[in-house]
C-alpha cells in the first residue's frame, strides 16, 4: 500500500474556549483529488491552517510522507511541498502577475555583486506558466486585479505548482465564480491531479466536488463524519451530511 | 522595435493599448503633469525675478531637495503600508541631538554624528517594533512618537544649556573629517572655473570678489539624488523591493507565502529615520545651530509629496520617482511664490489646488492599472 503524503490523525484545534475542531483525520495519496466538504463555519479553513503551517493543532499527530512532523510556520510546510491557495487572500490585487507569481520566491541575479531582483527570469516563466493555463496575459506587469476571479485562482494554483507543491490545498476557491470560471478552475485542479500531486479540494458545493473528487470527508460543526470514496456515495447523501444528517461511518470508512 | 509578443495569440476581450498609452499609464503621470504645470506656470509668471538664474535655480533645488530626502522615506514606509507621523519630530531631535554632543559635551562631530544616527534609527525601529507588537495603526504609535521626541528634544535642550537653540556648531565641525559629507559643496573648482571663464556670476565687491555666486553642488541634493537612485532601486530592482510591495499590499497575503513582513516593515521605520536624520545633519551643518522646534509639519509635507507622486495612501502601491517629483513640485511652488512675490498665504492655495488634481490623476491611473474598483 501506497503511504500518503501527508497525513493529519485526531486533529483538535482550541481558540480559547471555542473548539473548532474536534478530532479531525484525513489523508492526501499522491495524484488524487480529496474533497473536504462542510458548510460555513464546519472547521474547513481551520483545519487547512493546521495543515500548512498557520495553526498548530492542539492535539493530534501529522505524518508527512510517513514520518511524525509538526509545522510552526506556513514556510516550513512550503519548504517541505505543502502549498495553500487561501480563501481570500491570494494574491494581491495590486501588484503585477509576475510579481504575485514570485513573492516570497524572487530569483535573483548578481550583478557587480549586489543581489537584483530577475524581472527578465520572472516575466519569462510566468508568461509561460500562465499560458500552460490557458490564461493569456497583455503583459507580465499586467496587475492582478484585472484579472477575474478564475484566473486569479489559476494564478494561485500555477504558482503552487510551479515551486513544487507535492499537496496542493485549495480552499473554497470556486466559491466566488460564475460558471465558466468554475469550469476553468475545476479543470486546472484535473491538470494538477494527472501531474501527480495530491489535491485537497475545499468546497460546500457537493457538485463541484462530485466533478473532479477521488474521495470526500465531510466535516460537520468541527467533526468529521469519515471518508467515502468516489462511486461509494451519492449527491444527495454528501449533501444531507454537510447539513448533520446521518453518520457516513456506516457507510465506509478507509 | 517592439515586435517580441508576437507569438502568444492575443485574447479577443483584451483591448490591445498603443505603446503610448503604454507609456502614459504609470504612477508617477500625476507627478510629471504637476511638475510641468508648475514649471509653466512660474515661467510665465516669474521668468525675470531670477527664479532661472544660477543662484535661483540653486534655490529651489536646494528646498526640493530637502523635501525629496524626506519624501523618500516616507514613500517607501508607506508603500509597506505604514505611515510615521514622527519625521518632524526626529528632524528636530536628531539635530538637537547633535549639536548637544559636539558643542555641549565637547565630542567629535563625526562621534556626535554617528552616535546621533544611531540612536534615531533605534528609535525607527522601536516605533516599527512598537506598531506590529500593539497590532495599532502605525499612525497612532508615531503620534505619539512625535509628542514624545519634540518634548524630549526640549526638555533635553533647556536642562544642557538653557536655551533652545544651540549654535557653535560650525565651529567645532571646522576640519572634521565627516561633517562635510552633509554640508559641504561639490565641484567647486568646475564652478570656480566657471567663474573665471565669466560663464557665470560671480561677486563684484568684498573680500568673495571675483569667486562665484554659487560656489558648488551643496552636499544635500548629492544625498537627495543618492537616496533616489536607492529607493527606486530597491524597490524596484530587488527581492527586498517586491516584499515592500507586498508587506503593503496584503500583510496577510504576504506572510502566507513566507514574506518576513515584520522585518520588512521595521527596516522601513528605520530607514524613514535615517532619511529624518540625514535632513537634521545636513540642516545643522548649514546653519551651525540646531532649534528644538526644527521640523515643525515635515511628516505632512513628506507625505504630501509621497500622495501627489502617486503612492496610495493605504498601502501597496508607489513610486519613489514619483515622490520625488512630488517633492519638487513642493519646493518649487514654495521658493517659486516668493521670487513672483505673491502672497505667501497663496502658497497654499496653490498646494491644495496641485494636491487635489494630482490625487484625482493618480486614483485614475491607479484604477486603470490594477483594476480596482
Ligand atoms: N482565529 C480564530 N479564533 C477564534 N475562533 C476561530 C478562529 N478561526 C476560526 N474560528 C472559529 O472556528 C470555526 C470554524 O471556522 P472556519 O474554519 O473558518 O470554518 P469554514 O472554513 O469551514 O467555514 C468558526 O466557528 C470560527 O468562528
Ligand atoms: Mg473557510
Amino acid at each position: 500500500m501506497e503511504t500518503p503524503i501527508i497525513e493529519m490523525k485526531n486533529i483538535q484545534k482550541h481558540f480559547g474556549s471555542v473548539i473548532a475542531l474536534s478530532g479531525v483525520s484525513l489523508s492526501v495519496y499522491p495524484g488524487e483529488c480529496h474533497c473536504l466538504l462542510g458548510d460555513n463555519g464546519a472547521g474547513k479553513s481551520t483545519f487547512i491552517k493546521t495543515m500548512s503551517g498557520v495553526h498548530q493543532a492542539t492535539s493530534g499527530e501529522i505524518f508527512f510522507e510517513g514520518k511524525p512532523m509538526s509545522f510552526s510556520r506556513p514556510r516550513e510546510a512550503i519548504t517541505a511541498g505543502i502549498a495553500t491557495v487561501y480563501q481570500d487572500l491570494a494574491m494581491i490585487p495590486l501588484m503585477s502577475v509576475t510579481r504575485n507569481f514570485f513573492m516570497g520566491n524572487e530569483p535573483t541575479k548578481k550583478v557587480a555583486g549586489i543581489s537584483f531582483f530577475d524581472h527578465k527570469k520572472a516575466a519569462d516563466i510566468t508568461m509561460a506558466e500562465m499560458k500552460e493555463m490557458g490564461i493569456n496575459l497583455r503583459s507580465p506587469d499586467q496587475a492582478v486585479g484585472t484579472l477575474s476571479g478564475g484566473e486569479r485562482q489559476t494564478v494561485a494554483i500555477a504558482r503552487a505548482v510551479h515551486f513544487g507543491a507535492k499537496v496542493l490545498i485549495l480552499d473554497e476557491p470556486t466559491s466566488a465564480l460564475g460558471v465558466r470560471q468554475t469550469a476553468n478552475v475545476l479543470a486546472t485542479i484535473e491538470k494538477v491531479r494527472k501531474q501527480g500531486i495530491g489535491v485537497v479540494f475545499i468546497t460546500h458545493n457537493v457538485n463541484h466536488a462530485m466533478v473532479v473528487g477521488d474521495r470526500f470527508t465531510v466535516l460537520n460543526r468541527g467533526k468529521t463524519l469519515g471518508t467515502a470514496k468516489r462511486g461509494e456515495i451519492e449527491a444527495d447523501e454528501l449533501q444531507n451530511l454537510m447539513a448533520g444528517g446521518q453518520e457516513l461511518a456506516k457507510l465506509e470508512i478507509r | 522595435m517592439s515586435q517580441t509578443q508576437t507569438a502568444a495569440t492575443p485574447d479577443e476581450r483584451v483591448k490591445t493599448r498603443s505603446s503610448f498609452h503604454q507609456l502614459l499609464i504609470r504612477p508617477e503621470l500625476g507627478g510629471i503633469c504637476g511638475v510641468i504645470i508648475v514649471f509653466a506656470f512660474f515661467m510665465l509668471t516669474a521668468m525675470d525675478s531670477g527664479m532661472f538664474s544660477l543662484s535661483g535655480v540653486m534655490n529651489w533645488s536646494v528646498v526640493s531637495s530637502q523635501f525629496i530626502i524626506i519624501a523618500v522615506g516616507a514613500c517607501l514606509l508607506m508603500i509597506a503600508g505604514e505611515f510615521d507621523l514622527s519625521v518632524g519630530s526626529m528632524i528636530g531631535f536628531a539635530g538637537m541631538s547633535i549639536a548637544l554632543l559636539s558643542v555641549t559635551f565637547g565630542l567629535p562631530v563625526w562621534s556626535a554624528i554617528i552616535l546621533t544616527f544611531i540612536l534615531c534609527m533605534l528609535i525607527g525601529g522601536l516605533n516599527g517594533w512598537l506598531v506590529i507588537k500593539t497590532g495599532l495603526p502605525s499612525f497612532i504609535v508615531t503620534l505619539a512618537l512625535l509628542f514624545i521626541l519634540r518634548g524630549l528634544t526640549i526638555f533635553g535642550a533647556i536642562t544642557a544649556t538653557n536655551k533652545t537653540i544651540v549654535g557653535g556648531v560650525r565651529d567645532v565641525a571646522q576640519g572634521d573629517w565627516l561633517a562635510p559629507i552633509f554640508g559641504g559643496k561639490v565641484f567647486t573648482g568646475a564652478f570656480q572655473w566657471m567663474a573665471d571663464q565669466g560663464w557665470i556670476d560671480t561677486f563684484s565687491r568684498g573680500v568673495k570678489k571675483g569667486q562665484p555666486i554659487v560656489e558648488g553642488i551643496p552636499m544635500l541634493m548629492v544625498w537627495a539624488l543618492g537616496l533616489v537612485i536607492f529607493g527606486h532601486y530597491l524597490l524596484t530592482k530587488t527581492k527586498f523591493g517586491n516584499w515592500i510591495f507586498a508587506a503593503g499590499g496584503d500583510a496577510q497575503a504576504a506572510r502566507y507565502v513566507g514574506v518576513p513582513v515584520n522585518r520588512v516593515k521595521i527596516a522601513m521605520f528605520m530607514f524613514t529615520a535615517f532619511c529624518a536624520c540625514v535632513f537634521a545633519t545636513a540642516q545643522v551643518m548649514e546653519f551651525g545651530s540646531a532649534g528644538a522646534d526644527r521640523g515643525v509639519l515635515k511628516e505632512f509635507e513628506a507625505i504630501i509629496s509621497v500622495v501627489i507622486g502617486g503612492a496610495l495612501l493605504t498601502g501597496g502601491y508607489g513610486s519613489v520617482i514619483g515622490a520625488a517629483l512630488g517633492a519638487i513640485i513642493f519646493g518649487v511652488v514654495q521658493q517659486g511664490l516668493f521670487f513672483a512675490g505673491v502672497e505667501s498665504s497663496l502658497f497654499r492655495v496653490f498646494l491644495g489646488v496641485i494636491l487635489l488634481l494630482a490625487v484625482i490623476l493618480n486614483t485614475y491611473i491607479r484604477r486603470k492599472i490594477t483594476g480596482e474598483k
